[in-house]
């Protein structure tokens, strides 16, 4: 029953396939401010998934029927490159991209002080250019980044990070083969490093101890990504610092 | 509550959304910042002020949102009867009403008030009033307030307004005298000038813009100016 | 309407009272009828409270996709119509829609459901694909677990259609009883858990939906294992509130599968 392609043990004496170990991130990559024209921009990598995200606003709502009286709306756009993939996938909107844009704008959320900018519209773009597993996780943290960049009202960071289960093991960070054949593929996100969550998806069997343990992992290896985030948009901008006023 | 009250940010720290800047409830949340519990926090990628107990946060980058007072530049782009509507550069148009702009009196049956101004017209007025949903008025009653005519337009990052400006103006008037150029900024970071070397004002300002937060830029800039004249 | 929101917040803030006097994990009335729609290879209707969805199970002949040259296909799609509710608008389906349509996809895809081996009629070459369609007739609230309820029973009282190998045709005429039936082995159940007011509740009503801050889908099989799960919502869950809302949908989910075909 296993799928074309399987490979026999994806773990082995607690390394795996790409030498790490279980609670291990992939090498992480994070930006901010590189952007001309988007008020703020945001770069994330888990190694070779790069996502790239972009905020424009607040800035007049269009169909202006959408605009709200009282608050500024998100929407939040998560695409891929058709070069993305290993096999070249259609440019344009697929039901995928469209659920997975859901979730991730419902994640942002309640994290802004949408109050802050009635009338108006808030609008991120993310851009998977290079997928291997957790692409939502790394454009969710690259558009937390963008809109901090952004100059938005925020109340904390989201950062976001998979956990799967591979082998019967409960493993941080899933990536390319382990996604593909793995037994279950977690997306999680967190607000502020904390243990309120506010992205989770799954899919794959579980029992409720296995859950249990992929939880407590995820919300810490979000509190990691957090912690990154932070010393990125510090580094950023606190070179820039000590000028004449 | 035994609880002792401490600063754990101080007057021009970076502050990142959601950084604590104190502890304890005798610091107050003012523009910027928002009370979680009993701590005092960030909603900004910021510079953080401190006075006395109020604390603020003021953003590296955002969009303009206008405040009464503030002298702005906008763009004509409506009109009904009795009021012009006014693209100041943000999420918000602004109304400008007949009396506030024109002093004469005007028969409005018999007067097209394009006469006036027009659509695609520039001017620099200020901003009379927000309301909390956000309709904003202007007036040109102020001594300032005047259509601009002829020349460009440049928009700059709002939040860097201060820095082209200068103490006291120093920055503006140091650039105008260079190019001999009428410059007019407007809080909203748009930028109106006409005169002799628009080019060399043009890259003035830029510059400005792009390093505001470093230091010896008034140097540098004096240093582009002469060289460019 | 923010008033009825406020209010129904604080009712559960203060004495975790519903509006409809409900208790905190009880479901509204459940009804579920199979074999509705003659012209569908299976179909299920499912009433709860005034919530009524309609799926229906057609099945056609495709080339299996290349990973799996063995197994049959699924394709899962929802449709919140616009006879359901005056919220919802005629055209391509709405994100809650397509939302609708994969968390279902996901319960039944992963836990194995469907017998996919069983569906292989060539290797390589055909195999048979199962198309489920949930539409949404009538919203009251809780669309999402009345459509996984409706796309499990149409699946369990689905009949596949006899094949002619030699001909390469679908043999329309076998009547319904001689037909055989899907293989189907284990019965996911997806239960929402709405948060209001900080309390958990389950199958929230349609005044409940506007008013909760968050909620959680979780999908459990016949074992009791977890298959599925989505957060959705603007709001946040703790972590011991999604460990909470797990151990109410698989109690919950036991008892919606016995009154399953």
């Amino acid at each position: 029953m296993a799928k074309v392609g399987a490979p026999e043990k994806m773990i082995e004496h607690g390394k795996r396939m790409d030498g790490r170990t279980l609670e291990q991130f992939r090498p992480l990559v994070a930006e901010a401010g590189f952007l001309e024209k988007a008020c703020g921009s945001g770069r994330f990598e888990f190694a070779n998934t790069k996502a790239i995200a972009a905020v424009y606003g607040p800035r007049k709502v269009h169909p202006r029927h959408m605009m709200q009286p009282q608050r500024a709306i998100l929407r939040c756009k998560y695409n891929m490159a058709p070069f993305s993939t290993g096999e070249r996938s259609r440019p344009g909107h697929s039901r995928r991209s469209i659920e997975i844009s859901k979730v991730i704008t419902e994640a942002l959320n309640s994290s802004m002080f949408l109050e802050d900018n009635p009338k108006s519209a808030i609008d991120a773009f993310i851009e998977i250019i290079q997928a291997d597993a957790s692409t939502r996780c790394a454009g969710l943290n690259a558009v937390s980044l963008a809109l901090a960049d952004a100059g938005i009202p925020m109340k904390d960071l989201v950062s976001s990070c998979s956990v799967g289960k591979v082998d019967g093991k409960i493993v941080l960070d899933v990536a390319g083969l382990e996604d593909n054949f793995g037994d279950v593929d977690i997306a999680i996100a967190t607000f502020g490093g904390s243990d309120k969550v506010v992205l989770l998806q799954l899919d794959g069997i579980m029992t409720i101890g296995e859950f249990h343990k992929a939880l407590d992992l995820g919300v810490k290896g979000c509190s990691e990504i957090h912690a990154l985030q932070k010393e990125t948009l510090r580094k950023k901008y606190a070179v820039n610092l000590g000028g004449e006023e | 509550m035994n609880e002792i009250s401490e600063l754990v940010k101080n007057e021009r720290d970076l502050a990142i959304p959601g950084d604590i800047l104190a502890k304890g409830l005798e610091y107050l949340p003012g523009q910027g910042c928002f009370r979680s519990e009993n701590e005092i926090k960030s909603k900004f990628l910021g510079l953080v002020r401190v006075k006395e107990r109020m604390l603020s946060v003021v953003p590296l980058a955002g969009v303009y949102i206008p405040k009464p007072g503030d002298g702005i530049i906008g763009k004509i782009i409506d009109m009904q009867n009795m009021f012009w509507i006014v693209d100041i550069n943000s999420p918000y148009d602004a109304i400008l009403q007949l009396g506030e702009a024109v002093r004469d009196y005007v028969d409005i049956y018999k007067t097209d008030i394009s006469v006036y101004f027009d659509i695609g017209d520039v001017i620099y007025a200020k901003v009379l009033n927000v309301t909390k949903s956000r309709n904003v008025s202007m007036t040109m009653a102020d001594y300032r307030s005047k259509k601009l005519t002829g020349g460009r337009v440049m928009h700059i990052t709002p939040s860097k307004v201060p820095r082209l400006i200068g103490k006291a103006g120093s920055m503006i008037e140091l650039i105008k005298n260079k190019t001999g150029c009428q410059i007019v900024v407007g809080q909203n970071g748009i930028v109106w000038f006409r005169g002799t070397n628009e080019a060399l004002a043009s890259r003035a300002i830029t510059t400005v813009e792009r390093e505001a937060h470093t230091e010896g830029l008034t140097d540098r800039i004096t240093k582009m100016l002469e060289e460019g004249a | 309407m923010e008033i009825q929101d406020r209010y129904i917040k604080k009712s559960m803030e203060d004495n975790k009272v519903r509006l409809d006097g409900r208790a905190l994990d009880e479901f509204r009335e459940v009804k579920i009828e199979t074999n509705v729609v003659t012209s569908a290879e299976g179909s299920a209707r499912v009433k709860l409270g005034n919530s009524l969805v309609i799926a229906g199970v057609k099945m056609d002949v495709m080339t299996p996709y290349p990973d799996t040259p063995d197994e049959g296909n699924l394709i899962v799609d929802a449709e919140l119509l616009p006879i359901a509710s005056p919220d919802f608008e005629p055209g391509p389906p709405s994100e809650s829609a397509i939302e609708i349509a994969r968390v279902v996809d996901r319960g039944i895809r992963e836990c194995k459901a469907i017998d996919m081996e069983k569906l292989c009629i060539k290797p390589k070459e055909k195999v048979w694909a199962v198309h489920i369609d949930i539409h949404a007739l009538d919203h009251d609230g809780n669309l999402m677990d009345a459509c996984g309820l409706a796309a499990i029973a149409a699946l369990l009282t689905a009949r596949i259609p006899d094949y002619d190998e030699k001909n390469e045709k679908i043999v329309k005429e076998t009547p319904f009883e001689k037909r055989k039936k899907l293989p189907v082995k284990d019965v996911p159940v997806p239960v929402t858990v709405s948060k209001i007011g900080g309390v958990l509740l389950l199958d929230a009503s349609l005044e409940e939906e506007e008013a909760r801050e968050a909620q959680i889908t979780v999908t459990t099989m016949k074992s009791g294992e977890l298959c599925a799960m989505q957060k959705a919502g603007s709001g946040f869950l703790t972590v011991d509130e999604i460990k909470r809302a797990v151990e109410l949908s698989i109690a919950k989910g036991k008892e919606l599968r016995e009154l399953l075909p």
